[in-house]
């Protein structure tokens, strides 16, 4: 079929995509500005960068985040799979219907119910709040997200390739270890950077769930952003724009080529 | 080998046994807390830690249950119909995400339009630049729009070197900077849906509307338009949902009287220490939320039947 695009439709790409980057850009462009001032250029310079290497707070707060990350990705990653599996391979069952609901409930619902209900719970069973209790209300919600990415690789598997290895003599646990890991490995993978990059994301969350000493990198640019703008927190933005895209390309290659060879 | 070889059964009750570890977490950090939002919303505020009354408490055993339900109170709930502050709250709340949601399906359709009929080669490059903002912190972007808007901002700062306007025009703290924040956030959950049921459209339905004798706009709203309408909808609904609830958005960049429910739960909940009286707030969102929540479900999971 022949298909030329039309200008108003490269029109509506630009401007659609325009509006999408060119906050994030300047946001970038003025976290090499000399200047306080977000009206004057005053030259390039990387001086906000050193700066953020002297804020231990700020340091210190990244370092929670990251491991929070980690935990509640690994954690959404695990779950998600279970989850993925049961909805693909269990047929109909008793409370399948409650348990899609459930899993399809915290991705949608305001944050602010999610984190006061998970606060009032934690409060009420004497949990005293803390680094935990933000690695759970983030498996919390990752682990849906981590659902529906697995759920998309699962639902397409080609059943056969386990009936192979069945047919070859391979035991269901096997079969599972050799055949089905492997190959929804790279959407478990893609599940866990989507709950990682959640959980470092997400600050309504964690600051109904967190207590004293477990202030995530979101909340302390949150209390920075309320004093207004400066240049050090475009570079601790700018900072986590580049993570987030290198680890988005490692995915990209590391997943596009075992996608390519399922079987090895 | 047949012997060793999983029936259906086995595997559907290995699969079940799985599922019990999800629904497990769900039913414990999800369910379960929300019982305790709908009890606390039924309790009275007082000073101390916690700062409510405890009701049906399920330690004074059966005995003591008529005097635990005696300890209900309404007055969580007849304070968020007397006091007016409440009721605006609701009833901006869903003005403001229903005019984003408006607004973002205005921008998206076009440009999922446009991503849907593009060359073939250039279509996943098209998705990755859709979802990649979604990857990048929120909080972040929202950041970079009060840099934009700010009276001293940059889009003041253009406007006027170029001349276009002599003084600042306000848009940080007011409404319209709610807005834009909103539909700037939201607008990747409006392109995909739209996109996906774009995409998969039979495109010689249009050719054949076209042969037929159909003007290209009558096409568009005859065909197109109609049969988008699963990803038109659900955009919305992925939109609209959260936006009522959000806190962020109208904190950073509204003014103080840019009154939104989540806000609103947010203060009560912090600043005047009335957990009862967020918890009761939080209960009417849900309620008022549920229909369209459970309308997305039904969508979502019409597409996942095993």
């Amino acid at each position: 079929m022949n298909r030329r695009i039309g200008a108003h439709h490269i029109a509506a790409l630009v401007a659609g995509f325009a509006f999408l980057y060119v906050p994030i850009a300047l946001l970038i462009l003025y976290s090499f500005n000399a200047s306080r001032l977000v009206t004057v250029w005053g030259g390039f310079s990387t001086r906000w960068y050193g700066e953020l290497l002297q804020n231990e707070q700020l340091l210190s707060s990244v370092w929670i985040s990251l491991r929070v990350a980690l935990l509640s990705g690994a954690f959404s990653a695990i779950l998600g799979t279970c989850a993925a599996y049961a909805l693909v391979r269990a047929g109909r069952f008793r409370g399948r219907t409650i348990f899609s609901a459930l899993l399809y409930s915290p991705m949608i619902m305001p944050e602010v119910i999610v984190g006061l209900a998970l606060l009032l719970f934690f409060v009420a069973i004497g949990l005293e709040r803390g680094f935990w209790t933000v690695v759970i209300a983030h498996t919390t919600v990752g682990m849906c997200f981590a659902t529906v990415v697995i759920h998309a690789r699962l639902a397409e598997f080609d059943r056969s390739l386990e009936e192979a290895a069945m047919d070859l003599g391979a035991t269901p646990a096997t079969t599972f270890r050799t055949v089905t890991l492997p190959i929804c490995a790279p959407a478990i993978v893609a599940a866990f950077l989507l709950a990682f990059t959640i959980s470092l994301d997400d600050f309504v969350l964690a600051s109904f769930t967190a207590g004293t000493g477990s202030t995530t990198l979101p909340m302390r640019i949150y209390s920075q952003v309320r004093l207004g703008v400066s240049p050090q927190i475009n570079a601790i933005s700018t900072l986590m724009i580049a993570a987030v895209a290198v680890m988005l390309c490692v995915a990209y290659f590391a997943i596009g080529r075992k996608g390519r060879a399922p079987a090895a | 080998m047949t012997g060793e070889r999983a029936s259906p059964q086995a595997e559907g009750r290995s699969a079940r046994l799985i599922s019990w570890a999800p629904l497990a977490w769900l039913l414990l950090f999800f369910a379960l807390p929300f019982v305790i939002v709908l009890k606390i919303s039924f309790s009275r505020q007082r000073d101390g830690q916690p700062p409510y009354e405890p009701v049906l408490d399920p330690s004074g055993g059966l005995s003591n249950l008529i005097d635990e339900a005696r300890k209900f109170s309404l007055e969580s709930y007849s304070s968020l119909l007397s006091d007016s502050l409440y009721l605006e709250s609701y009833l901006s709340s869903i003005l403001i995400a229903g005019a984003a949601t408006i607004l973002a399906l205005l921008i998206a359709y076009p440009v999922a339009y446009a991503m849907a009929r593009a060359p073939r080669r250039w279509q996943p490059l098209l998705v990755i630049l859709a979802i990649a903002p979604f990857w990048t912190s929120f909080l972040i972007r929202i950041y970079a729009w009060t840099m934009i808007l700010k009276d001293e901002g940059l889009l003041n700062h253009a406007l006027m070197s170029v001349g276009i306007i002599a003084a600042p025009i306000q848009i940080y703290a007011t409404h319209w900077a709610v807005l834009i924040g909103i539909v700037y956030s939201y607008l990747p959950f409006m392109i995909l849906p739209i996109y996906n049921a774009l995409e998969k459209q039979d495109r010689t339905l249009i050719e054949a509307a076209l042969d037929l004798g159909a003007t290209r706009l009558r096409a568009f709203f005859c065909v197109t338009l109609p049969l988008s309408l699963r990803g038109v909808i659900a955009g919305c609904l992925l939109v609209f949902i959260p936006a009522v609830g959000e806190f962020v958005i109208p904190d950073l960049l509204g003014s103080s009287d840019t009154l939104m429910i989540g806000r609103t739960l947010w203060d009560e909940f912090a600043s005047a220490r009335n957990w009862p009286g967020a918890a009761a707030l939080a209960v009417v969102m849900l309620v008022l939320l549920v229909i369209p929540i459970g309308y997305y479900q039904r969508m979502q999971s019409a597409g996942d039947r095993p």
